[in-house]
């Protein structure tokens, strides 16, 4: 049996509520009122795609051991890098084994139905077992758009495999047509879209019923089969055209979430089927329909194994960790919207050595460290001389993964001289539970809720853009654990 | 057996600066100064130098590495000229480079020199300068001095139960009572007495720490000639010369900042190096002994652990102390009699050597009456390079006997 192993979902801890955007640049362009119900998910400044599809395979690989991960698919339109495997810089992040395959899967919004496709077929061809398929996106729309009140930031994540499995797959259709709703050139920071009419009337009423018909067809299936169908559509009007067209009743049309994270691009469908899986009960049938380029429909049959998985947090736990982002203009700056001047300490070059950077891979993105191998003293980062006074081994060390450890606050400061997009900059030393201590920046967390002695985990956040070069940096961060544990 | 350098080295002569925003002088400019004062101090000619220590921290910002900048601005005779780098030890490891070459033979009087220029920056703060090296880019926090030296303060307030509100109103004091004593010293920087409400409601910086925790940014430079007790003599008819009766310097093993046996709250490398010290001077009784410091008070709350470092307080008491008055001009070990780093502001290369500058004006007996400490035998300098879990720190003890 093939199929989905585990899941895990992300949403950002900040939410910003569409009236706040409204507010803002409703001047501009006030038909935007209508889009401007409920709130968006929008990433730190310290996050990005990456980081989210980073911090959902987290979630997903829950109790489960990362070293028999065979792939690494990522699905996203928002990557970091157009050159530079940025499914390679999550595998890193996962510390998952180096002799793997991966992949980035981009361009269409059925990108990430694709690579979960692609993730599923190639298990069943039993060339490669235990693929993780994330995804995630974080698009932005122009200052006053309907795109920026109807996007939002999340991430998904998928362990594909043929043991355990959850959600059998059951088979896939696919269109591909060069239907340009939406696009964003290669140089282009923006979302751009033709009429939305056009949008509705002839892709969303013409060319999904096409697939889903195709895929019923296919596999001499009835609509009436489903418990649940998936699909991204932030248009109400068209929603409502196409269930009454194939009977999607409530309680088979899957939330679009559009009220509570917004519309995320090529993670769409997969954030919805990650929220359906948590209600998820044996026996039941999921469609899940990809829109963008043409379209992917997926068909799961859920097993009796969904009882035993309780590990992720998944979609519904991270949407009651929320922050309301209360400035429209704090959004603007953290997504370079706004040119914000973080001061003159801020425009220190920053020099990436890619060697460096290659020689301690493991130590920045993976967060390990060593294991005195004579002592057994863990410690981060990679020591060639033991620190424990009493041991003092030299090279005695095998690697230690400090990424999925816990650990707690030694010491902290909120520190207003630092250059920073969330003044004032709050870091301090962790004491990891395992043994051994290091300085972390903190993120996802307010000065007044800081003590020493704070329960914090690790996440994988960006920790510089480098404008000269066009570099992303990247390292782990702590975050008080009821914010991520 | 080694014995140190105890009562082997003498101070016959020092210069020492203005400090402040210099906008109108170089570091060359800087190191004339400081060098002009001194030679004239020790009574000396500059052919008489047989060997020179060069003091300064930021080459990025300042004139440069190498000790070249000091030989060549001082036209110093092609004699040996050596630059130090340590961190705020800086300028103390320019004197204990000038110390050993004396007290090695290898010369008979020796120059040490610091000097930094910070003011060329166009921001406040020490400058973003790759303090510890690109895996600190890639792996440290987004820190500033403030806030790395606040974390003793959070984790002082855990290990000793005592209230962020008392250790914001001791440190407060700290800053008070040096301010007070600032406004007396004509070099200082910052020359402006500030109360306790005015401390405690300064805008925050670093998380204790207000604007008063944080000494200020300024460009200075100080110097001392250093030569044999013997010479001393006959150079100083009425022995108005100051002995060096200890010089150490303690640099972590890394332990506080990456093992777990470090509270925080302390400074580990202060503590090993005051220890020393004290076994070099043959101190006993620091508390009984010492008659006054100068500490590295780059912000409030590390002078306030300092104290304890130095064996001065009793670990978890400094509160007691400096809220009975302890450390002012009037008590019982007077702290930062000159001004300190709060009000001399702190060009790195330099304050190690306007610490000793301090003891050794106090020692001599040239200050002013109202600045005068009573009875000042033997005084104290300590320095604190780098952050609260990572760095390097040195004890200078000098006396007149």
């Amino acid at each position: 049996m093939v199929g989905i192993c585990s899941y895990g979902g992300y949403v950002p801890r900040y939410r910003l509520n569409r009236k706040v955007i409204f507010e803002a640049m409703g001047w501009l362009n006030p038909a935007t009122i209508g889009s401007s119900k409920g709130e968006k998910a929008v990433a730190s400044f310290d996050e990005d795609s990456i980081t989210m599809a980073v911090a959902a395979s987290i979630d997903c690989l829950r109790g489960i051991d990362r070293s028999r991960i065979q792939g690494t698919y990522f699905s996203s339109t928002s990557m970091s890098y157009k050159e530079r495997l940025n499914a390679g810089i999550i595998v890193g992040a996962l510390g998952l084994s180096e002799h793997i395959r991966a992949a980035d899967f981009s361009g269409g919004l059925k990108a990430g139905t694709t690579a979960l496709l692609s993730a599923l077929e190639a298990v069943e061809a039993k060339r490669v077992n235990d693929i993780m398929v994330c995804s995630s996106d974080c698009r932005l729309g122009k200052p006053g758009s309907a795109q920026e009140m109807i996007f939002g930031d999340a991430g998904a994540a998928f362990l594909v495999g043929n043991e355990d499995v959850i959600a059998e797959f059951k088979g896939g259709y696919s269109t591909t047509y060069d239907f340009v709703d939406h696009y964003r050139g290669a140089f282009s920071k923006y979302d751009r879209q033709w009429e939305d009419r056009w949008i509705r009337d002839m892709g969303y009423e013409v060319l999904l019923p096409e697939a889903i018909q195709g895929f019923l067809d296919k596999y001499n299936l009835k609509i009436g089969d489903f418990s649940k169908v998936i699909y991204p559509c932030h248009y109400a009007a068209t929603r409502r055209n196409l269930n009454k067209k194939f009977k999607i009743t409530p309680e088979m049309e899957q939330n679009n979430l559009l009220a509570e994270i917004g519309d995320v691009g090529a993670a769409q469908p997969l954030i919805m089927l990650a929220n359906a899986l948590e209600e998820a009960e044996p026996g039941q049938k999921i469609m899940v329909i990809s829109f963008g380029s043409g379209c992917d429909v997926l068909c799961f049959e859920v097993t009796e194994k969904i009882k035993a998985i309780k590990g992720p947090k998944g979609i519904s736990g991270h949407l009651k960790e929320r922050r309301d982002l209360d400035k429209y203009e704090k959004y603007s700056v953290w997504r370079n919207i706004l040119p914000g001047d973080l001061g003159t300490r801020a425009e220190v070059d920053l020099w990436t050595r890619w060697s460096v950077n290659w020689r301690k891979r493991k130590a920045i993105l993976g967060l390990w460290g060593t294991k005195c191998t004579k002592c057994g003293t863990v410690q981060y980062p990679p020591q060639g001389v033991c620190v424990n006074p009493e041991c003092g081994a030299i090279n005695q060390v095998e690697d230690f993964m400090f990424s999925d450890k816990k650990g707690r606050v030694v010491s902290f400061t909120g520190d207003s001289l630092s250059a920073s997009f969330d003044p004032p900059a709050i870091y301090g030393s962790v004491e990891f539970d395992v043994g051994g201590r290091f300085m972390f920046d903190f993120t996802d967390c307010e000065l007044d809720a800081m003590s020493v002695g704070t329960p914090v985990a690790f996440s994988f956040r960006r920790k510089y853009y480098d404008e000269k070069r066009d570099i992303v940096g990247y390292f782990w961060k702590a975050v008080p654990e009821k914010e991520v544990g | 057996m080694a014995t140190g350098i105890k009562d082997k080295i003498a101070i016959v002569g020092m210069g020492c600066t203005k400090f402040g925003e210099q906008w109108d002088k170089s570091g060359e400019d800087l190191i004339i100064e400081a060098f002009e004062e001194c030679l004239a101090d020790a009574g000396i000619a500059k052919k008489e130098i047989g060997a020179a220590y060069f003091g300064t921290h930021y080459d990025e910002v300042n004139v440069g590495k190498s000790a070249i900048p000091m030989g060549a601005t001082l036209k110093l005779p092609y004699i040996p000229v050596t630059r130090t780098e340590n961190f705020c030890a800086t300028a103390t490891e320019a004197f204990r480079g000038a110390c050993y070459a004396v007290a090695s033979g290898a010369c008979d009087i020796a120059l040490a020199l610091g000097m930094e220029k910070l003011k060329d920056t166009g921001y406040g703060g020490l400058p973003n300068a790759g303090t510890y090296g690109v895996m600190d880019f890639i792996l440290g926090t987004n820190w500033t001095a403030p806030g790395q030296f606040a974390q003793l303060a959070t984790a002082y307030s855990e290990t000793y139960g005592l209230p962020m509100e008392k250790i914001k109103e001791a440190i407060a004091h700290v800053s008070v009572k040096s301010h007070k004593n600032g406004v007396m010293n004509p070099k200082a920087h910052l020359r402006r007495a500030v109360s306790q409400e005015q401390v405690m409601g300064a805008p925050m910086i670093a998380y204790p720490l207000g604007l008063f925790d944080c000494c200020g940014v300024s460009d200075g430079a100080a110097a001392a000639i250093v030569t044999t007790p013997e010479i001393a003599k006959s150079l100083k008819k009425n022995n108005d010369f100051v002995s060096v009766k200890a010089l150490q310097i303690a640099c972590t093993s890394g332990e506080e900042s990456i093992y777990n046996n470090w509270d925080g709250a302390h400074v580990e490398s202060s503590t090993r190096a005051g220890l020393r010290a004290y076994q070099e001077g043959g101190i006993r009784n620091p508390r009984e002994e010492i008659n006054l410091m100068e500490l590295h008070d780059c912000f409030s709350i590390t002078e306030f652990v300092t104290y304890e470092d130095m064996g001065i307080s009793p670990r978890g008491k400094a509160y007691d102390d400096v809220m009975g008055g302890f450390y002012d001009l009037d008590g019982k070990v007077p702290c930062q009699v000159d001004g300190g780093l709060k009000c001399f502001g702190h060009p790195i290369g330099a304050s190690g050597l306007r610490m000793i500058y301090a003891l050794y004006e106090q020692l001599l007996e040239r200050v002013s009456d109202e600045r005068k400490v009573k009875t000042a035998r033997l005084g104290l300098a300590h320095n604190l390079g780098g952050i609260p879990n990572y760095n390097v720190a040195s004890v200078v003890i000098v006396g007149r006997d």
